[in-house]
């Protein structure tokens, strides 16, 4: 019997502890298929963030560490300049990433660290109870913008892949939804990449995933993929922002 | 050892030496007066030696750089002063909650606040009773001269490793800036192995350092671990120095750069036929409380000498048995106690007896 779909080596066999329609779980399963692609789940230091995924240790078969909320860059720092044959990635919620870890992730980027971040932009803050993110859209309710996100006094929501793509030291930053099979596809594709770009030693890669978060949202799986569509995909465009050529 | 092996050096310089000696190769840290000679070392030497210097975008990054090494099993350190310090303390609390070495020096200036790069203790408290959140603890060393911030880095690096806990060593301004010839240590103790560290899980099942614990009864039972190696720690790593304390009627207790004022002091008035030593925790946690404890028991006047309003007399009045005499004198941030007025205390608190 040919098996067509199994689940990826570098993930165990735990129940995630992820509420339904999460995307949480998709970019696990994700970045596991890179990990086995590349076979490098044994030279793999994975850092989990402050959120939901705070306990993703408990589901992959690589060796992580736990960071304190925002910091996961610069502990990765920290690994990749001490121990620079050991492919290490972030993996960071919206909060952590843009807002208390906002100053390591641009002088991460900046300083070319050649690590892997994957982001993942679900508009809150899910671990919390659904509080205002920085990427919280505007008058998006949420539980600390109960009017509705004001710009004036909230500012606009941060384009984090954006941001960090003209900065010299990234090497590869792209941006993708986890709502259809298709793009789920191509955020699988972008997220191998960004490994690859690490393995060549091309410097820092960054792939953010427009995610769901259907508890915080008060949505079904289903409505919050319609509301990823309709929402957050226009507010943050798709795509490839940097790619560095490969030099062999 | 002879002679010609004595280099002059300043104590920031010492320390950098210390923990290159120790095999530190990785340095992580954000510039901050009166340290900045070991950042300045650490770039111009590691390079050299196949290691790195990060200059950290702050010390909040600085410690993390510090905490993603030494979950790699790699010795790394930081260094800052008081403002750099109080930063820290969030990863404090998380390297100790997962036990993990790791190499942090204070060289303390004066605050609150910005307050002045001159010399100070007064960053006692947030170092031995722990500034950050969690039951946890530091290890504490205090060094008194330039040898000794060579020599307590080194250590700090053994402590680190073996207690798997934080190590602060905690200077200050005048310890920094100072010059005094110093010996190089030929002898390293061999470091560890390190069975818990993350090096990628090859012919082995995954491995995780955290320290959140969701489980019914697993924070509490990790805590109290946590403290049995405290009690450790305080049963093996007490380490403190007695001068002239054999036949004296008062002790003076001071640490770092106010034991070297108090040590002038005690000359002076031993000169004036008083009887008098010196008591100088070298680790303030692990504090010397029992043999404090077995000194109070024949000598009933102790007084406390701090660059600060009073921090380490708390531990001192701790320490000793109910009715001895624990008097204070100290000068906040941006003083110094003078060799005279510590004189003038030791004759005001001097019962003979
Ligand atoms: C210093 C600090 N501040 C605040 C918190 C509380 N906290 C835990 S998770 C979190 C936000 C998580 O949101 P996000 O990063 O978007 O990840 P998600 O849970 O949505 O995956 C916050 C604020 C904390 N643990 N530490
Ligand atoms: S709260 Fe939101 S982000 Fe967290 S697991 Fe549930 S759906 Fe996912």
């Amino acid at each position: 019997m040919k098996t067509v779909f199994s689940k990826p080596q570098a993930l165990n066999d735990a129940v995630m502890h992820y509420c339904p329609g999460c995307s949480h779980g998709v970019a696990h399963r994700l970045v596991a298929e890179a990990l086995d692609h590349y076979g490098i789940t044994e030279r793999t230091v994975g850092v989990a963030p402050v959120g939901c995924a705070v306990l993703m240790y408990d589901y992959f078969n690589c060796d992580i560490q736990e960071a304190p909320h925002g910091r996961a860059p610069a502990i990765a720092t920290g690994m990749k300049r001490s121990r620079p044959d050991l492919i290490i990635f972030t993996y960071q919620g919206d909060g952590d990433l843009a807002s208390i870890g906002l100053s390591e992730i641009i002088h991460c980027a900046n300083r070319g660290e050649n690590i892997t971040v994957i982001f993942i932009n679900n508009t809150v803050y899910g671990m919390t109870g659904g509080q205002m993110a920085p990427t919280t859209l505007p008058g998006q309710k949420t539980t600390t913008s109960p009017y509705g996100r004001s710009l004036t006094a909230n500012g606009y929501p941060m384009k984090m892949a954006e941001m960090l793509a003209p900065l010299e030291g990234t090497s590869y930053v792209g941006r993708m939804a986890l709502d259809t099979p298709g793009n789920t596809l191509k955020a699988r594709k972008m997220i191998f990449k960004a490994f690859d770009m690490q393995i060549k030693g091309m410097g820092f890669s960054f792939v953010e995933l427009l995610s769901t978060c259907p508890t915080n949202w008060g949505m079904s799986p289903s409505q919050s993929i319609k509301r990823l569509q309709d929402e957050l995909i226009p507010y943050f465009p798709l795509g490839v922002f940097k790619e560095k050529e490969v030099v062999d | 050892m002879s002679e010609s092996k004595r280099i002059l050096v300043k104590g920031n310089e010492a320390l950098s030496m210390g923990a290159i000696k120790a095999g530190c190769l990785y340095y992580f840290g954000y510039p901050i007066t009166p340290q900045n000679e070991v950042p300045e070392y650490m770039s111009r030497v590691l390079p050299g030696l196949g290691g790195e210097y990060v200059q950290a975008e702050s010390e909040l990054a600085a410690i993390n750089m510090v905490m993603g090494a030494s979950a790699l099993g790699v010795r790394s350190m930081t260094s800052s002063s008081s403002p750099g310090i109080s930063l820290m303390q969030e990863s404090l609390s998380y390297i100790a909650g997962q036990e993990l070495p790791a190499v942090i020096v204070n060289v303390v200036r004066c605050g609150p606040g910005l307050g002045g790069i001159a010399a100070s203790q007064s960053d006692y408290f947030q170092a031995v009773k722990g500034g950050g959140h969690g039951d946890y603890k530091l290890i504490v060393l205090a060094p008194a001269s330039v040898q000794e911030m060579y020599d307590h880095t080194m250590l700090a690096f053994h402590l680190a490793d073996r207690y798997r806990n934080p190590v602060l060593v905690l200077a200050d301004a005048v310890l920094g800036q100072m010059q005094e010839p110093i010996v190089e240590r030929e002898e390293v103790p061999p470091e560890p192995r390190k069975p818990w560290a993350l090096t990628g899980a090859k012919d082995r099942p995954m491995r995780y350092l955290k320290s959140l614990y969701l489980k019914e009864g697993e924070l509490e039972a990790h805590n109290k671990l946590l403290q049995e190696k405290y009690r450790e720690i305080e049963k093996h790593e007490v380490r403190f120095e007695e001068f002239k304390t054999a036949d004296a009627n008062l002790i003076v207790t001071a640490f770092g750069t106010s034991a070297r004022i108090v040590r002038t002091a005690v000359n002076m008035a031993r000169e004036k036929g008083l009887k008098v030593g010196l008591f100088r925790p070298e680790t303030v946690y692990p504090f010397p409380k029992v043999r404090l404890k077995t000194l109070s028991e024949s000598i009933k006047d102790f007084l406390v000498v701090e660059m600060n309003t009073g921090q380490m007399v708390e531990d001192v009045r701790l320490s000793v048995i109910g009715d001895t005499s624990v008097q204070f004198y100290g000068r906040p941030g941006g003083g110094m106690p003078t060799p005279l007025e510590v004189l003038g205390e030791i004759e005001k608190n001097y019962s003979g007896q």
